[in-house]
């Protein structure tokens, strides 16, 4: 089913395209000796080259290059063996040279693609380009109401701008991207993905056309959307405001606008006759990017298995649905906790455990995966449990519970708490003989036909011992009992 | 005994200092009293004599001592002002660096203070090395110890490395740093008597020398001599991690070049440079030039370099570009002057009127222009393209010839009124000869061979292939030899 939004005279369909912005991963900063790592107090990782003094003169980090090769490749894309720096000219007080130093001609990485699996299937959405480009520092305007403040810590931090192609048309494509692509930096270890730190910041491209419709309507860029569920929002209300304005008669324009995520709505940032003429043009600080094949070759081959690899292992090895194997590879430590989890144990329940019950606490408990009190191993166990019938499926909500609790091992647990499942079918013949002594009408109505009957006493028989006898053993030997 | 202690050359200040026949105090006391009795030249803007005292008596000791020295131990300079020296004010000529005192110091001037020498101070420059005159200082224009015929000295040392030529050309140092973005180390050369060289792009390091247009940048030596100019360069040379654009090559010892022989060396005559720009007394000079070096037993080629009349239009837009961007740090937001404004545009705009020169606001402009959405194609890509095109003429001129000989400036120092009275686009004429080499990233050394009928100096450059200073050193030292320039500017002859 495509996504389509219902307006008064047409059916509208959506043409979205995004630019994220990804902070490298890097000791130091692209350009300069500086630390690049977050956090730390204002202006205290600045050189003379961050602050732009005269005379100083940007140096590429070849960490930063590698970098930027990797995520490429990670995104099935060309790696261009020969990119160059350009300056985009504009003045803003936390931009010290007056410049940004970026790719506009010829960057790093060329065409890709991501696959995004959604409700509608498994797609490939096309990334134009990454390129290389340093981050501006930081404007702080609240500190005082006469002046503003400027950290340039984060000024000269490498960045790796990742453009897609207008190829996303729902919300829920375009948040699906976002997060495979987050999948994809955090797998290779070249951005960390925290949208709330700002180490990955989206901006959203929108337009709408009416279905049938071929050519591309006006796009309007909506900025700094920093989250996935912020993305799916700014689409939707974007969408629906432009397709308001088609439909009363108005046009869109070129336009750039900022979501404002607490009144749910796009504001007017800058119309296009005010849109800046960066003058971009080559950088004569820096020489061209060249790269061999066997650089390209050499960190290809040490490449760790990305989210997409790892999601068709899990579907087509370990039988998962596509749809749990791409949330357990959504990142590196998901995935490694599942893959610690199921080391001999049923990959399909240890998903289920983890999705379930696990993601449930934990979301509640607003913990992360490696925060979680039960270890990988233990829950393995948990389920192994339930396989060798140790314990029941019921019993093990409650290890469960306990092991959340406690972060013992389940197998102390049910030792301690005696929960282990009552197998021994002498023990249950007793008590089930028992039962049937004490309930001789109910054993009458069922031997006249009234077999219903029979799940009220499996009921008594779990209750009695509670809830430890093997229920499947029980419906068995209750035939066997009432068959005598 | 040695006539006056500013007259010397560096290599035979070294001799009487190795002899310890002089101390590096002596010569640089002698240098801080010419210093006084010529400040109406107005070459220096900031003069460090405690600075300069106190490293030269270091350095005396350091001689006495048997420890090993540098290369050019206890030989005063003066640094352009273009140069970031730490703790020392560094201006670039302008109002809105008028307070800056750096905190690091530049590679060059670091190898040179490693070599070694004492610096006397920051000579003046035109406003961020932008002009021909040292007119758009902020600091005042320089004057040049040339005086004219009526004896008043009111002719411009050309620039922008006019203050670094006229110190030279004075007695005020033995040698001095210039930079050479399309002519600035060698039509002040010219219009002073002096010698002085734009090296290789990518020979010497920019590191920590105020930017004007990146890709044309270059930092030289300006001294009293070829082998002066050897001397300093070694010193200034040299690969740089803290510049990309430096080249990672050994720097030879390029005294070793100076054989005087230059018997078999093709040198070609461009014929393209004798145009109506070229002030007949220059080229009588030029002729004077050619026939030295067929003497010294030298082939004379004549060449062609088809593309060198785009030169000028091209450098104008790429050193434009350039500029506009790297001016744009000088915002009043850090270190530079600022005039306050009701919001941050206004600031930018107040400081950036208040601090820059007109000149400088006009490249600015210019810069901006080329680099604008629907002009960038027809002028800065168009400029590249034809910045490609004069490269190849050198390429193509140097399968032939070993080096190139022309005039270093169409003319010969001009006065104040004259350029005063002149257009900015006229003004630029004057790097008609010296922007070709320094697109296509040429050396070229310019020394003065001889003297115009007005009695001023007349100097003509010997253009080498990249990297090759040895060659321009070698056939520089012939013409210099031949020539036997030992005119002195009015102001030494007194």
């Amino acid at each position: 089913m495509t996504y389509t939004i219902k307006g008064k005279t047409a059916d509208w369909e959506l043409v979205i395209g995004l630019e994220v912005h990804c902070q490298i991963i890097s000791q130091s900063k692209v350009f300069s000796p500086s630390s690049a790592t977050f956090g730390a107090e204002q202006n205290t990782h600045v050189s003379f080259v961050d602050a732009a003094f005269p005379g100083m003169l940007p140096v590429v980090n070849e960490k930063c290059i590698e970098q930027c090769v990797k995520t490429g490749l990670g995104l099935n894309a060309k790696i261009n063996k020969y990119s160059r720096f350009d300056r985009k000219n504009y003045f803003y007080a936390d931009l010290p040279q007056g410049y940004q130093i970026s790719q506009l001609y010829h960057p790093i990485v060329g065409e890709g693609y991501i696959e995004v699996t959604t409700d509608d299937g498994t797609r490939k959405i096309g990334v134009e380009r990454l390129h290389l480009e340093q981050d501006a520092g930081k404007s702080i305007h609240d500190m005082s109401p006469h002046s503003s403040f400027i950290d340039l810590n984060r000024c000269g931090v490498g960045l790796m701008e990742i453009v897609s192609k207008p190829d996303m048309h729902s919300p829920a494509e375009a948040g699906e991207y976002l997060r495979q692509l987050r999948a994809i930096v955090r797998a290779l270890g070249t951005c960390d993905g925290n949208m709330d730190e700002g180490s990955m910041r989206c901006d959203v491209n929108v337009s709408v056309r009416k279905v049938g419709e071929t050519a591309l309507r006006n796009r309007v860029e909506v900025k700094n959307v920093n989250s996935v569920r912020f993305v799916m929002q700014a689409i939707e209300i974007e969408a629906n405001r432009q397709i308001e304005i088609y439909e009363s008669g108005g046009m869109i324009d070129q336009e750039t606008r900022l979501f404002d995520s607490v009144n749910l709505e796009t504001r007017l940032m800058r119309s296009k006759e005010n849109a800046n003429d960066y003058r971009y043009f080559p950088d004569p600080d820096l020489l061209p990017v060249i790269l061999t094949d066997e650089y390209i070759e050499n960190i290809r081959r040490n490449l760790p298995e990305l989210p997409e690899a790892k999601k068709k292992r899990y579907i087509e090895t370990l039988g998962l649905t596509p749809y749990d194997a791409s949330v357990l590879t959504v990142d590196t430590e998901t995935a490694h906790y599942f893959e610690t989890a199921i080391q001999g144990h049923d990959a399909k329940k240890v998903a289920n455990w983890i999705m379930g019950d696990l993601f449930g606490y934990l979301n509640k408990a607003n913990l992360t995966i490696t925060e979680s009190p039960i270890s990988a191993e233990n829950l393995g166990a948990l389920v192994g449990f339930i396989g060798d019938g140790t314990i029941s499926g019921k019993i093990a909500k409650e290890v469960f519970e306990l092991m959340i609790e406690t972060g013992k091992a389940p197998d102390v647990i049910i030792e301690e708490k005696g929960l282990k499942q009552v197998s021994d079918t002498g023990a249950i013949e007793a008590l089930i003989a028992d039962i049937l002594a004490q309930n001789p009408d109910k054993v009458a109505e069922i031997k006249a036909g009234k077999e219903k009957l029979k799940g009220w006493f499996v009921g008594q028989i779990m209750k009695a011992s509670q809830g430890k006898v093997n229920p499947a053993l029980a419906n068995q030997l209750l035939d066997k009992k009432l068959a005598e | 005994m040695v006539s006056k202690l500013t007259d010397l050359t560096i290599s035979d200040a070294l001799d009487l200092l190795n002899k310890k026949e002089i101390s590096s105090v002596e010569l640089t006391k002698a240098h801080l009293a010419e210093m006084e009795r010529a400040r109406f030249l107005n070459t220096y803007i900031t003069e460090t004599p405690e600075l300069a005292l106190k490293t030269a008596e270091e350095s005396d000791k350091k001689r006495a001592s048997g420890a090993t020295i540098g290369r050019l131990e206890g030989i005063p300079i003066a640094n352009k002002d273009l140069y970031c020296t730490k703790g020392v004010r560094t201006t670039a000529a302008s109002k809105i660096l008028s307070h800056f005192v750096p905190p690091y110091e530049s590679t060059v001037t670091q190898q040179l203070k490693d070599a070694g020498t004492v610096m006397l101070g920051k000579v003046n420059t035109d406003q961020f090395a932008m002009g021909g005159s040292t007119m758009t200082s902020y600091f005042g224009v320089t004057k040049n110890p040339w005086a004219d015929e009526t004896g008043v000295y009111n002719l411009v040392p050309g620039g922008s490395s006019g203050g670094s030529a006229a110190a030279v050309a004075a007695g005020l140092c033995m040698g001095a740093t210039g930079s050479d973005t399309g002519g600035s180390i060698r039509q002040p050369a010219s219009f002073c008597g002096i010698t002085g060289i734009k090296p290789t792009y990518g020979r010497c390091s920019r590191y920590g020398i105020v930017a004007f247009a990146s890709s044309l940048d270059q930092a030289g030596p300006m001294a009293r001599s070829v082998k002066d100019c050897a001397l300093l360069l070694r010193e200034m040379a040299g690969f740089d991690a803290k510049d990309s654009t430096v080249a990672d090559l050994p720097v030879p010892d390029y005294t070793q070049a100076l054989t005087g022989d230059i018997k078999g060396k093709k040198i070609g005559i461009p014929r393209e440079y004798r145009s109506k720009d070229l002030n007949p007394q220059v080229a009588a000079v030029w002729d004077k030039g050619i026939a030295y070096l067929k003497d010294a037993g030298a082939e004379i080629i004549e060449i062609s370099m088809p593309y060198t009349k785009y030169a000028l239009p091209v450098y104008y837009i790429v050193a434009c570009a350039e500029a506009s961007s790297n001016l744009s740090r000088y915002d009043g937001v850090r270190y530079t002057t600022r005039v306050d404004g009701k919001t941050l545009d206004e600031m930018y705009e107040n400081t950036r009127t208040d601090g820059f020169g007109p000149e400088v606001i006009r490249r600015i402009l210019l810069g901006t222009f080329v680099l604008s959405a629907g002009f960038y194609d027809a002028y800065y890509t168009r400029a590249q393209k034809v910045r490609r095109l004069i490269y190849n003429d050198f390429v193509e001129a140097f399968k032939s010839v070993d080096a190139i000989l022309a005039p270093a400036a169409p003319t010969t120092a001009l006065s104040y009124e004259a350029m005063k009275n002149m257009s900015p686009v006229d003004t630029y004429l004057g790097d008609v000869f010296t922007t070709p080499s320094s697109l296509a990233g040429v050396p070229s050394l310019a020394l003065p061979v001889g003297l115009a009928e007005n009695g001023l100096p007349v100097g003509l450059q010997v253009i080498g292939k990249h990297f090759d200073e040895n060659t321009v050193f070698q056939v520089a030292q012939a013409l210099e030899t031949a020539a036997e320039f030992d005119k002195k500017p009015h102001y030494v002859k007194g």
